[in-house]
């Protein structure tokens, strides 16, 4: 397997994970009318978990392994 | 205070930057320094996806929805995750196959159709129209707001007033101009507008900063930040709401919708495909694109639900649209630089989209709805008319003003009911429509043309039955009826709870209802079909790509010749002389052809002239023009006999090649049988020799140490040390017997033989083995014996081995082993039986094989080298005979040979 392929598999989990973290069962868990640090509880929630796979898209595409799209044909 | 004039000068400065901007970016394309080539430029470009409808338009929803506004920058982000396998793929086929649409992209996988294009542009079009429409809207609203500074009154109805006294008429004609300034100065190749996407990266900065900086300030200078708007609107029964989702099963599934629909529109709108897929310049780019495109997406939210807050805390029931918000907030605040800076955020997100949109739009109606149907005119002679670029150009142009036209009757007649945000969703639920065919046509080889075909007309459909025909009855072009009680009063009609389905919102419904017929009559329309061979060759060129790079040129099923001076001019009339000129040559300079050299053609250079073409006029119409070009040869029956012939041939090879691939695997194998059994052999004589070896050292040990050992016991050590130097000399003796053997150099001494004397012989050389194991041996040998020839030592030492053979494996107690000799026609049989354990019939045929031995599961390995019988295999053949074995196991077994007899004459007179 090519390291190429390696990142690619990454970045399809990343989307996995991002189906979990952005539907019903998760998103039930902070839906309720509270703040934390002086922010609804839910929007804190959802805009950490918007980050943090922000933070690993940017993780995996960095990558010294191999760039997900290479740079040269 | 802020004159209408101000803001008209302020907006026309802006536009003439951008026109600066462009103007710039495309004078650096030309001479090959281009601005646009660095994945910041291009994840600018493609935040060309926040309209007005995320400028304004999320506010509103936020102040009605809560959360539910984030879906629709949610889905992009985890579209990107998927970019490696879905965006990469269709970059990468865009360009190689010069794909300038998504109407193009779609046609060309199947088969390069025509109607299948036409299909596509149609309803992307009348999905689209909404779309723009929306932007039309928040346009002219905040125009209309502006206009009434500092005052604040919610907006009169506009469609009582007549069209030229509609603000939003001349917006539509404004940016219609706008964008045939933008998009159609003169005609690409490769349908690439470097100084657009570097005016529309620069518009989305102005966006960003706008949004940002009016966030800042609701937040940070009239109230205290995130935790003051909070606290405040927690302790409002209405606000608190839109902290949450609701709590019913719509809640959610509407959720998922919205991101399912959001994660389409990022590949399938015809602005997005544009930027992202068209105007790309290096794949590459995609690597920083896909975290730096969410990020935008990210800041660009951040404010949306503190300004949404502050707007329903300041003017929660004087009537002011939700929509509007983000200018009414720092109107009211009299903030007057800052009111400005916001108009013209919410006019570049809104100008952005609509260029690149009707841009887009406008270039698949030429390429893929007009042109084909303008050059299957014959009458129009189109083919043959000198200059083709100035039609085209006209044609997209019509396209860019009609498309501004249909978007401002929608707003006139629909728009004005509906927020921002449902319109969008409208449009966005229509393009999802390409999703089966596209996103299924690039994995899956067995999409058929008619498949796609009646999968998007069937999505499509019902897409117009339950969403675009309600929003015209919502206006009261149809009537109310229809809504609340179905079409003639057809209850199970109604179009937003079709068959009855009512767990669901508007767009849910639609979204379900549209996507199960698409992909229904896809997928069954693509079983039940029969792809034609254009079709399987684009099929597999599609979902092949990267296995296909480098071939491209030579990969189509259509072989055509044509002469260079029609090919040239036809070129020249759509793209202009230089530019022909310049392909040309580099064609020439890549494949190293000399142009002078001959006149015809190969079906290489149609092909890339057909692809040149198709970067101007799409791919469907440039099969149409090439065509009427090129001598086409539909592959006559020599070719196709020819091609045939070769197939043959490479299958016959390939047998061959398999057959004696076949044979050197089975040689190979055998090798490292014989190689396991030499090991064996090896480690087995190496055993035996140690055996006797160790037993004469150790007896001789003691006979030298202790020299007083009687003389009793002197005497039976050096008996048994004498033993075990003949079992030695022995073994020695058959591995070198075997040895002379296996070479071919054993020296034959033949004579005339009596068997009966050598049978003899053997039995009395074996006399002691078999007394001591208390066997009973029965010998029958007949009276009198006909002499045979053969050489007798050897003989006598078959039997030896076939007796001691027997001996070992009698059975141990009541051991009986039958020796027989008997005449069986002109031939001497001899057979040799014992009642030991029998050899099974698998056995049989390995115990004759040098090395081997049968392994007794109680008794393990038998003693001796294996190489007994080979051996005597080996003799008996010499003297024309065959040793075989018969058994049955546990009833011991029976070796036989049999020998012709020596012709008398045959005698050598010794």
């Amino acid at each position: 397997m090519t390291r190429d392929k390696i990142n690619g598999r990454r970045l399809v989990g990343l989307f996995l994970l991002g189906m979990l973290l952005f539907n019903f069962p998760l998103l039930y868990l902070f839906n309720r009318p509270m703040l934390a640090l002086g922010i609804p509880v839910l929007y804190l929630y959802l805009f950490t978990a918007w980050s943090l796979i922000i933070f690993l898209i940017l993780m995996i595409s960095r990558s010294k392994l191999d760039a997900p799209f290479p740079d040269h044909e | 205070m802020l004159a209408t004039e101000t803001v008209i000068f302020v907006s026309l400065c802006y536009i003439g930057v951008l026109f600066g901007i462009a103007y710039y970016g495309d004078k650096r394309a030309d001479i090959g320094r281009s601005i646009i080539s660095n994945p910041y430029i291009y994840a600018l470009s493609l935040a060309v996806y926040c309209t007005a409808w995320t400028f304004y338009g999320s506010v509103g929803r936020a102040a009605s929805a809560g959360p539910a506004f984030l879906t629709i920058y949610l889905g992009p982000t985890l579209m990107v995750t998927l970019g490696w396998l879905v965006l990469k793929k269709i970059v990468r086929i865009s360009k190689i196959h010069r794909i300038t649409s998504i109407a193009d992209f779609i046609g060309s996988r199947y088969g390069k159709s025509m109607t299948l294009g036409g299909v596509v542009t149609v309803i992307a079009v009348l999905g689209i129209i909404p779309y723009i429409s929306l932007q039309l809207k928040a346009i002219s609203s905040s125009f209309l707001l502006i206009h009434q500074y500092p005052s604040l009154k919610p907006l009169s109805s506009q469609s009582s007033i007549g069209l030229w006294s509609d603000t939003t008429f001349y917006v539509a004609l404004f940016l219609a101009v706008f964008a045939i300034l933008f998009g159609t100065r003169n005609l690409e190749a490769t349908e690439r507008h470097e100084g657009l996407v570097a005016a529309i990266a620069f518009e989305s900065i102005v966006k960003l900063v706008a949004f940002l900086a009016v966030g800042t300030f609701i937040t940070f200078f009239i109230y205290n930040g995130f935790a003051d708007l909070s606290q405040k609107a927690l302790s409002s029964p209405e606000l608190r709401l839109l902290m949450t989702l609701p709590k019913d099963a719509g809640a959610f599934s509407s959720w998922f919708a919205h991101i399912f629909l959001s994660m389409m529109a990022i590949v399938f709108l015809p602005r997005q495909f544009q930027v992202m897929v068209v105007e790309n310049v290096n794949e590459a780019h995609l690597n920083k694109a896909i975290w730096l495109f969410p990020l935008y997406l990210v800041a660009i939210n951040i404010f949306v639900l503190p300004v949404a807050f502050a707007g329903m805390l300041s003017f929660g029931s004087s009537g002011l649209d939700a929509d509007m918000f983000v200018l009414t907030l720092p109107m009211a605040n009299k903030q007057v630089f800052l009111t400005l800076l916001v108009f013209i955020g919410g006019m570049s997100a809104a100008t952005g989209m609509v260029i690149v949109e009707t841009v887009a739009l406008s270039t698949m109606i030429c390429n893929d709805l007009v042109m084909p149907v303008l050059l299957h005119m014959p009458s129009l002679k189109l083919a043959q008319r000198e200059d083709l670029s100035s039609i085209l150009l006209s044609i997209r142009r019509l396209g860019i003003i009609l498309v501004l036209l249909m978007g401002y009757a929608y707003f006139h007649y629909a728009g004005e009911y509906y927020t921002l945000v449902s319109i969008g969703l409208t449009s966005f639920a229509a393009v999802a429509q390409f999703a089966p065919a596209l996103l299924i046509g690039i994995f899956w080889k067995g999409g058929t043309r008619t498949g796609a075909l009646l999968g998007l007309v069937a999505g499509f459909s019902v897409w117009f039955y339950t969403l675009f025909l309600p929003s015209l009855a919502g206006a009261g072009l149809i009537p109310q009826d229809f809504l609340e009680h179905g079409p003639f009063g057809i209850d199970f009609l109604k179009p937003f709870e079709l068959f009855g389905l009512d767990a669901f919102d508007r767009i849910t419904h639609a979204v379900f209802w549209s996507m199960l017929a698409n992909l229904g009559c896809y997928v069954a329309g693509s079983l039940f079909s029969r792809p034609s061979a254009m079709e399987h060759t684009q099929a597999a060129m599609f979902v092949d790509v990267y296995r296909y790079v480098g071939r491209v040129h030579d990969s189509s099923v259509w072989r055509g010749t044509a002469y260079l001076p029609d090919l040239v001019s036809m070129l020249e009339r759509f793209l202009g002389r230089e530019r022909t000129e310049a392909a040309l040559d580099n064609y020439a300079m890549d494949y190293g052809i000399n142009w002078d050299q001959s006149l015809t053609r190969d079906p290489g250079l149609v092909n890339h002239i057909e692809k040149l073409l198709a970067g101007a006029i799409g791919s469907a119409s440039a099969r149409v023009m090439v065509a009427s070009v090129v001598k086409e040869e539909p592959l006559g029956i020599e070719e196709v006999m020819d091609i045939l012939n070769e197939t043959r041939q490479a299958i016959v090879y390939s047998r061959e090649l398999e057959r004696a691939s076949a044979e050197l695997r089975a040689a190979n194998q055998r090798l490292q049988e014989l190689d396991r059994l030499k090991d064996e052999f090896i480690s087995t004589v190496s055993h035996e020799l140690r055996t006797p070896l160790t037993a004469i050292r150790s007896l001789a040990e003691i006979l030298h140490d202790y020299p007083d050992t009687t003389p009793d016991r002197q005497r039976e050590f050096s008996s048994i040390i004498i033993r075990e130097t003949q079992r030695l000399t022995r073994l020695i003796t058959q591995v070198l017997d075997f040895q002379k053997l296996e070479s071919g150099r054993m020296r034959w001494a033949i004579t005339t033989v009596d068997l009966r004397d050598v049978v003899e012989e053997a039995v009395s050389a074996t006399g002691q083995l078999v007394a001591d194991k208390r066997i009973r041996m029965q010998v029958n040998l007949p009276d009198a014996s006909r002499p045979i020839l053969g050489d007798r030592d050897q003989l006598i030492q078959a039997m030896v081995n076939l007796i001691s053979n027997a001996v070992k494996f009698c059975d141990p107690d009541r051991g009986q082993i039958e020796i027989r000799l008997e005449y069986v026609a002109d031939r001497l049989r001899v057979s040799v039986k014992d009642n030991g354990i029998g050899i099974s019939e698998a056995d049989q045929k390995q115990i004759f094989n040098k090395f081997q031995q049968v392994m007794d599961p109680t008794r393990g390995r038998p003693p001796g080298t294996g190489l007994g019988l080979s051996i005597t295999r080996q003799i008996i053949r010499h003297h024309h005979g065959e040793l075989k074995v018969g058994s049955t196991p546990g009833k011991g077994a029976t070796f036989y040979f049999s020998m012709p007899l020596k012709p008398i004459s045959a005698i050598p007179a010794q």
